[in-house]
């Protein structure tokens, strides 16, 4: 079964897992609560795919796909889920690449065929990929316009040194300036095949009546390689490192980010169970769980930093990942807070954790927020498909169903011992925003 | 064709002697209910030179009761892994959260407390006060807010409340006393202004019971009706707003529309849809975005309000393109105040709002604001069975009149906020 007990008030089918022949992997589960369907189709390639100079080439593929294909013309795009009264999106990360659409049953056959035709057929037309270059430079601009963003790239970029999780997904400005049309395709010919694809199917439809439709959709596809993946370890860091950055602002800004266990790593659940007790628990869905606000009041860092008046906010993040990525913690200093003096705060807080121990009670409580909140992630088809996906495609098989029984197993013991092991000053990248007057 | 058959909801509504209004809607997807409980009006209540007294009041209403410390909520909300979102805008204060089922009798009895018997510490307040100042102070950084911020000023001047920032300013905030706040909360913060919306995986009539027991006993003068003048209808008014260091521009550009309650609405609703939404946003993203490459977002947005709501333009740009952008959407706003749109375009998106329904349907969170915009328009129970119907009495005609009624470059208001030196 998908869902450890209680999970879903209904019983679902089990979930279906099949390839066809051109290795493409197919996930359908039955969901029968709401008229709907999410179709996802999740490839193997992230911006830890890319290399020097060609940074944000998977992130810009991703836009290309929603140009047009040999079958679909570009101005045809826009319209086809609509119709039906459908969403439709997509997104890139670190290690992946997904779209999705989202809408009533009846469309399920529009849906795999705009999945199919991304697979294989998409134009990459020389003039809308110039086009789309300025639109990601705004999307990057954007970004940065918020000195949250901006601090996180560089505290990113700074605690790995040969990692390619230190690029941005959007990529560097200088390479978003110079990646050609040729750049983009060879890109996307070499990752878009069936072997590097998981496509996942969730919502009201009848697992065999799925699997005929993709077999009609993609069972033409020709296979190809899968990919090889680049392999790099991070080099152990010796020493604190530092980011400071000074720009026109109102407010201060302090990130902390220490390297994180893998999703596969024994730490990486003792890790998500020590971030519920420093600042709440989120939960592990990337497409939702992060846009509501954890249960935090009582939380080790919201208690000595928010409850003192030191910092407005703060935030603990870590995501499953396929490599090692970073734990960060990030702080908004209240107005009139010097962020040495919220940085001291927090060094002692987390000092305090580490040496005298995170009790029995703060560690039964994380894990009742984690548990809530896996449930809260899961309300609807589109995020039940996210993370059957998500999860099939950074970690691999059978970690999504065993989320809950892994967080269960978690002991104070393994809490204290990954806060003093993993949240080691040497071990740190400490980035400040310090805002400048405007002069306004 | 066709758009999915929906079974459409089947809320339970009662109205308590005390007045408050609560609604119940079971559904089964998860072992959660999502609770939302709307006090009406928000912040247009603010007393000019308090702006911000609604949000600073939400920002500690949950700081601390006659029954229970600030620290046992946190711990109890803590405990059950219950986030407690308290959020103000013009409108409403709205308390929300989602929890487990088994939770279900101790959260509401935590939020009806917290809403019912708040005593306001002095030290919450002060530190609920730092806190809003960093948030607005966070605001004034980021040029997305500004420019929203700027054009709603332009279009509802003098001192109508829809013109001023909806959480307030800083200078309004530190002026709040813990006097002004009881009394804002004794006046408004009382069950006649009230909409509880209970979601979820809970018998309707466990949780009416529960509700009204929870409710009982707390009485309070009806508050007086508010009215909001009509805005003035201005001539086209260009402002910039310069933050240096800001790599990109934001551009809000805007008019004001129709009342909720005006049988237009739903026309008006469809000429948003064209406009900026369908697809990637509409006919702007298809010329700023797709056609010009100007842009990572373009898009309109047309709020439901009790006055005449604001219809945004949105977009995003180089500081270099911000003249090219501005002519792209007027360019945008008069072809479609002209010509109207296409036969196509309305049958598109009439297509698309009829086939969204399930999906704005699916979850606690979707349905508790659906239900909890059906009562603040009185739009009844049956207004998900009776939106289709509205939709398709929508004619081509109809949207045309309401580009042309409201789609005057003429008289609209633009705002950029960006890195340029500006007239502001």
């Amino acid at each position: 079964m998908l869902f450890t007990s209680g999970a879903l008030l209904t019983d679902p089918p089990p979930l279906h897992v099949t390839h066809l022949d051109n290795g493409l992997r197919v996930l359908v589960q039955e969901v029968h609560t709401v008229p709907l369907v999410s179709v996802w189709c999740w490839y193997g390639v992230g911006s830890r795919d890319e290399s020097t100079g060609l940074t944000g080439v998977s992130h810009w593929v991703e836009h290309m796909n929603f140009k047009g294909t040999s079958r679909i013309p570009r101005e045809e795009m826009k319209g086809i889920v609509e119709r039906f009264g459908g969403t439709w999106n997509g997104y890139t990360w670190i290690d992946q690449t997904t779209y999705l659409e989202t809408a009533g049953r009846e469309a399920l056959d529009q849906m795999l065929f705009i999945e199919a035709e991304r697979m294989n057929g998409s134009i990459f037309d020389p003039a809308d990929c110039e086009s789309e270059r300025t639109v990601i430079i705004s999307e990057l601009q954007g970004g940065e316009n918020d000195p949250e963003q901006l601090l996180d790239s560089e505290v990113t970029a700074t605690a790995f040194r040969a990692h390619p999780y230190r690029h941005p997904t959007i990529g560097w400005l200088p390479d978003l300036q110079a990646i050609t049309r040729e750049d983009l395709y060879a890109h996307y010919r070499r990752y878009y095949i069936p072997a590097n694809a998981t496509l996942v199917i969730v919502g009201d439809v009848e697992t065999d009546d799925v699997l005929r439709r993709a077999e009609r959709h993609f069972g033409g596809i020709r296979p190809g390689p899968a990919p090889v993946r680049p392999q790099v370890t991070e080099p152990p860091q010796v020493g604190e490192r530092r980011v400071s950055i000074e720009r026109q602002g109102t407010t201060a800004y302090l990130k902390f980010a220490w390297h994180a266990p893998a999703a596969k790593e024994d730490d990486f659940f003792p890790m998500l169970v020590l971030d519920a007790v420093l600042t709440g628990a989120k939960g592990l869905n990337l497409w939702s769980s992060f846009r509501v606000a954890p249960p935090q009041r009582k939380s080790l860092l919201y208690t000595a930093l928010v409850e003192r008046g030191l910092a407005s906010q703060v935030n603990g993040a870590l995501m499953a990942t396929a490599d090692p990525f970073l734990y960060t913690l990030s702080f908004t200093a209240t107005r009139g807070v010097p962020l040495d003096e919220l940085e001291g705060a927090a060094r002692a807080a987390l000092d305090t954790a580490a040496l005298e121990g995170i009790d029995e009670r703060e560690v039964a409580r994380a894990k009742r927020q984690l548990r809530a909140r896996l449930v809260f992630e899961d309300d609807s088809v589109t995020n039940l498909a996210h993370q059957l996906g998500y999860f099939q495609t950074v970690v691999g098989p059978g970690f999504y169903p065993r989320l809950n029984q892994c967080i269960d197993m978690v002991t104070a013991d393994r809490v204290r011992q990954v806060a003093r092991h993993r949240l080691r000053s040497t071990a740190l990248t400490v980035g400040a925003f310090h805002p400048l007057d405007a002069g306004r | 064709m066709s758009a999915t058959l929906f079974k459409g909801l089947s809320p339970h509504r009662t109205t308590l002697p005390n007045g408050a209004v609560v609604t119940v809607q079971e559904t089964s997807m998860t072992p959660a209910v999502t609770l939302s409980a709307a006090f009406r009006p928000g912040s247009l209540l603010d007393p000019h030179g308090l702006e911000g007294l609604a949000y600073l009041m939400g920002r500690v209403l949950d700081r601390g009761t006659e029954r229970r410390k600030a620290d046992e909520i946190a711990e109890a909300l803590d405990d059950r892994g219950v986030s407690l979102k308290i959020s103000t805008n013009r409108q409403a204060v709205t308390l929300s959260c989602t929890l487990l089922s088994e939770d279900f009798d101790d959260i509401l009895a935590l939020l009806v407390d917290v809403v019912r018997r708040p005593v306001f510490p002095d030290e919450e307040i002060e530190k609920g006060r730092a806190e809003a100042v960093t948030t607005l102070r966070q605001n004034e950084d980021n040029p997305g807010a500004r420019a929203a911020d700027g054009v709603m000023k332009l279009l509802y001047t003098g001192k109508h409340p829809y013109g001023r920032p909806s959480k307030g300013t800083v200078a309004g905030v530190e002026r709040v006393t813990r006097a002004d706040i009881t009394s804002f909360h004794r006046e408004r913060i009382v069950p006649a202004a009230l909409s509880l919306v209970i979601v979820g995986d809970v018998p309707a009539s466990h949780a009416l019971t529960r509700a009204a027991l929870e409710l009982e006993g707390w009485m309070a003068p009806v508050p007086p009706r508010v009215d909001l003048p009509p805005p003035s209808a201005g001539s086209r008014h260009v402002r910039r707003i310069a933050m240096p260091g800001k790599p990109q521009a934001d551009i809000a550009y805007g008019f004001t529309t129709v009342r909720r309650h005006d049988p237009r609405y739903y026309a008006y609703w469809m000429m948003n849809n064209v406009l900026g939404q369908f697809g990637l946003g509409g006919r702007l993203a298809d010329n700023i975005r797709e056609r010009q490459g100007m842009a990572y977002y373009a898009f309109s947005t047309l709020d439901a309000r009790p006055c005449e709501a604001p219809l945004l333009i949105r977009a995003g740009v180089d500081p270099d393109n911000v003249e090219r952008t501005i002519e792209a959407i007027d360019h945008e706003v008069s072809t479609l105040a002209a010509g109207g749109p296409t036969s196509r375009e309305i049958e598109e998106s009439r297509a698309y709002l009829l086939g969204s329904l399930p999906r704005m349907l699916e979850t606690n969170q979707s349905i508790a604001a659906f239900l909890q915009t059906s009562e603040e328009f009185s739009l009844g129970l049956d207004y998900d069975q009776r939106l289709p119907g509205l939709l398709n009495a929508v004619t081509r005609e109809g949207v045309s009149a309401a580009a042309a009624e409201t789609l005057d470059t003429g008289r609209a208001a633009i705002v950029v906020a960006g890195p340029e030196e500006g007239q502001g």
